[in-house]
């Protein structure tokens, strides 16, 4: 009993310091901001009240969910098939797979965005490729829209998704497919009857993730985006930065936070952290 | 292995396996009749489970050809074999409800509805799972997962069953049971059940013939009574139970059977020294052996002091030694135990001739 109490103790003192850290960074200037958008500029509800009439920030919004939840849906699937290679592929494949998965966390955000602004531009890689073979005469529009962030933020997230789903391939039992296999059920359909349903947590959990990572983007679709698909975060920064209309900057990132927490919460119902990397 | 409904035959022919250097299985023979219930028996590591997967079709052997009804199937993958199996642990879906796991051979071989409904209800019947058909494999008890597991591998009636030691995690009771319905399945169903565990008793009860593994090599096959009473060689007679061993000298051929010198006395034996000849050991397994005052002329027995009892209830165990030294193991009745002990100088232990087999001396 004793040493259990001092094992929970040791382990507090251990994480104080980050949790000090935490709340000096993030819980303190945080609050500041909630009572920001109840007071800015005049004490009350209007700045909840602007955001339920203003047409931007609900367009921003929208678009925000849109873009999020096509990225989440691309990301995931890619995400699926590169670790099915990392996990269940041969040596070299696996070696492989985990070079196209690591390489880009040594890559800052902002050098991808525009690698990718090199590619997909009107002049870029792509579009002199395609009008080099003949395949289109006029460039296409691949960047400074959302197709262009929601590239971006797709290759920016793929790493993201493949822990949790690793973890959840990881931890299946081989016998069960062959158990498929032995009564008949050919690969495809031990694939797609048996595999997927039986990584569904991994599925669940690599969603949330990226679609919760996507809410927040800023960098990405500032860039990509070309202050054409401006999305919920380059919002508050205009909010702030320029307008300025503090008030109602904050009670947007007040919203955001509450949604996320949701989000964070109905996460945790359904997968336990351990399962997240 | 590919006409539903029927039982299989099959024929495996100098099968060999290899992992890298490791030789898993080496040159191993083995026919498989029609509808018998033959148990692979050996310690854990002697390559029962990789000959279960090469007759499955999920390991390719790297030497040797399968045939199945005359075909050669060798070459042909899992899932156009459909021999049913169970694996260690069961390996059930565990995303789908116990209807549906036992549902999942039929829905892939495209049966109707219908069809599906009636032969998944059979068989929940058949194994005893009626109210449990909703509920995930997650939770049902050890025995009921072991159920389901037999269910899924017969529902869409293989040719051959195999078993990869489905009763391991069993506790004894549950055990027994479920090796009585197995033996009722079996004679149910009629089909070839190929059944691999490493416990003894177990395969003896079970089969109708026994292959004993070890170290990747096919020592004997037989049915229980012949691979216990008259093992090949030392490691199958100590597998399959316990045993005797005393040595012999001068072992020769006489009338339809043997003479030996055992600590001077002349032992005969019912089977011939064909192998064996000079020295050899003699081997005999205790429940066959009796201690009497005297052994009267022309009878097996060789004198021994009993050194120690242990008390097992129904019988006694008595450990004994011979005047040279051989030590001896014998289970009889509790008052004769008592007595031998009691009487603290030398006992005879006695056994009929035809129970006594010979084994070489010194290898194996
Ligand atoms: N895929 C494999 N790779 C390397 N060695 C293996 C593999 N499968 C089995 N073996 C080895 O082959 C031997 C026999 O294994 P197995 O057939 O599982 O034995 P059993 O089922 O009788 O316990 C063991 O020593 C095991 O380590
Ligand atoms: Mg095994």
């Amino acid at each position: 009993m004793r040493s259990y109490l001092s094992d929970r103790m040791g382990a507090a003192l251990l994480m104080a310091p980050l949790l000090l850290f935490l709340v000096v960074a993030y819980a303190w200037p945080f609050l500041g901001v909630v009572k920001w958008s109840f007071t800015l500029p005049t004490p009350g509800l209007g700045q909840y009240e602007a955001l339920l009439t203003d047409d931007l920030v609900q367009s921003v919004f929208i678009r925000t969910l849109r873009i999020a939840a096509v990225v989440t849906v691309v990301s995931v699937a890619a995400a699926y098939a590169i670790t099915v290679v990392w996990v269940r592929g041969t040596p070299a494949q696996r070696l492989i797979a985990e070079f196209c998965i690591l390489v880009p966390f040594w890559i800052s955000v902002l050098t991808r965005a525009f690698g990718w602004v090199a590619l997909l531009s009107n002049r870029g890689l792509i579009n002199t490729w395609l009008q080099a073979i003949g395949f289109t005469s006029e460039p296409l529009a691949l960047v400074r829209n959302e197709f262009g962030v929601i590239v971006g933020m797709t290759h920016f997230l793929i790493p993201f998704a493949v822990f949790p789903l690793a973890s959840a391939m990881r931890s299946l039992d081989d016998r069960v497919l062959l158990a498929a296999r032995g009564l008949g059920s050919s690969r495809m359909r031990t694939f797609w009857t048996v595999f997927v349903p039986m990584t569904r947590s991994g599925i669940i959990g690599a969603a949330m993730i990226v679609f919760v990572f996507s809410l927040g983007f800023f960098v990405t679709p500032a860039i990509l985006g070309g202050g054409r698909s401006v999305m919920i975060a380059e919002l508050i920064y205009l909010r702030i930065f320029q307008s300025p209309d503090w008030g109602l900057g904050a009670a947007i990132s007040v919203v955001l936070v509450l949604f996320v927490g949701a989000l964070m919460a109905l996460l945790f119902r359904y997968v336990r952290p351990k399962q997240l990397i | 292995m590919q006409q539903p409904g029927r039982a299989a035959e099959i024929k495996a022919i100098g099968i060999g396996k290899s992992f890298g250097s490791f030789r898993a299985l080496d040159n191993l023979s083995l026919d498989i009749g029609r509808g018998e219930f033959l148990t692979l028996l050996g310690p854990s590591g002697s390559g029962k489970t990789t000959f279960l997967m090469i007759l499955a079709g999920f390991v390719q052997p790297t030497e040797g050809k399968l045939f199945s009804d005359g075909v050669d199937i060798t070459d042909r993958p899992a899932e156009q074999r459909a021999a049913g199996m169970v694996f260690q642990g069961y390996a059930l879906f565990p995303h789908m409800s116990v209807e549906a796991n036992i549902a999942f051979p039929l829905k892939v071989r495209k049966k109707s509805a219908a069809d599906i409904k009636r032969r998944v209800g059979e068989m929940i019947e058949r194994v005893g799972l009626k109210g449990h058909e909703k509920k995930l494999p997650a939770q049902l008890s050890g025995g009921q997962q072991q159920r389901v597991a037999l269910a899924r591998a017969l529902v869409f009636e293989p040719g051959v069953l195999l078993l990869d030691e489905p009763f391991s995690a069993l506790d004894k009771g549950l055990r027994g049971q479920m090796q009585a319905e197995m033996k009722r399945l079996h004679q149910e169903t009629g089909t070839t059940f190929v059944f691999v565990t490493h416990d003894q008793s177990e395969a003896l009860a079970l089969s109708s013939r026994v292959a004993i593994f070890n170290h990747g090599k096919l020592l004997q096959v037989g049915a229980p009574d012949e691979v216990y009473d008259r093992p090949d060689n030392r490691f199958v007679a100590e597998f399959l139970g316990e045993i005797n061993m005393l040595p012999l000298k001068g072992v020769r051929p006489s009338g339809n059977g043997s003479t030996g010198l055992c600590e001077d006395r002349t032992i005969s034996m019912g089977c011939k020294a064909e192998l064996v000849r000079g020295d050899a050991i003699l081997a005999i397994r205790p429940e066959y052996m009796s201690i009497s005052g005297e052994a009267a002329d022309g009878e097996n027995g060789i004198a021994a002091t009993a050194t120690n009892s242990t008390y097992l209830g129904a019988a006694t165990r008595l450990d004994l030694t011979t005047r040279q030294g051989a030590k001896v193991t014998v289970s009889v009745p509790n008052e004769v135990a008592a007595a031998a002990l009691s009487k603290g100088n030398s006992v005879w232990l006695t056994w009929p001739a035809e129970k006594g087999f010979l084994l070489p001396r010194g290898g194996q």
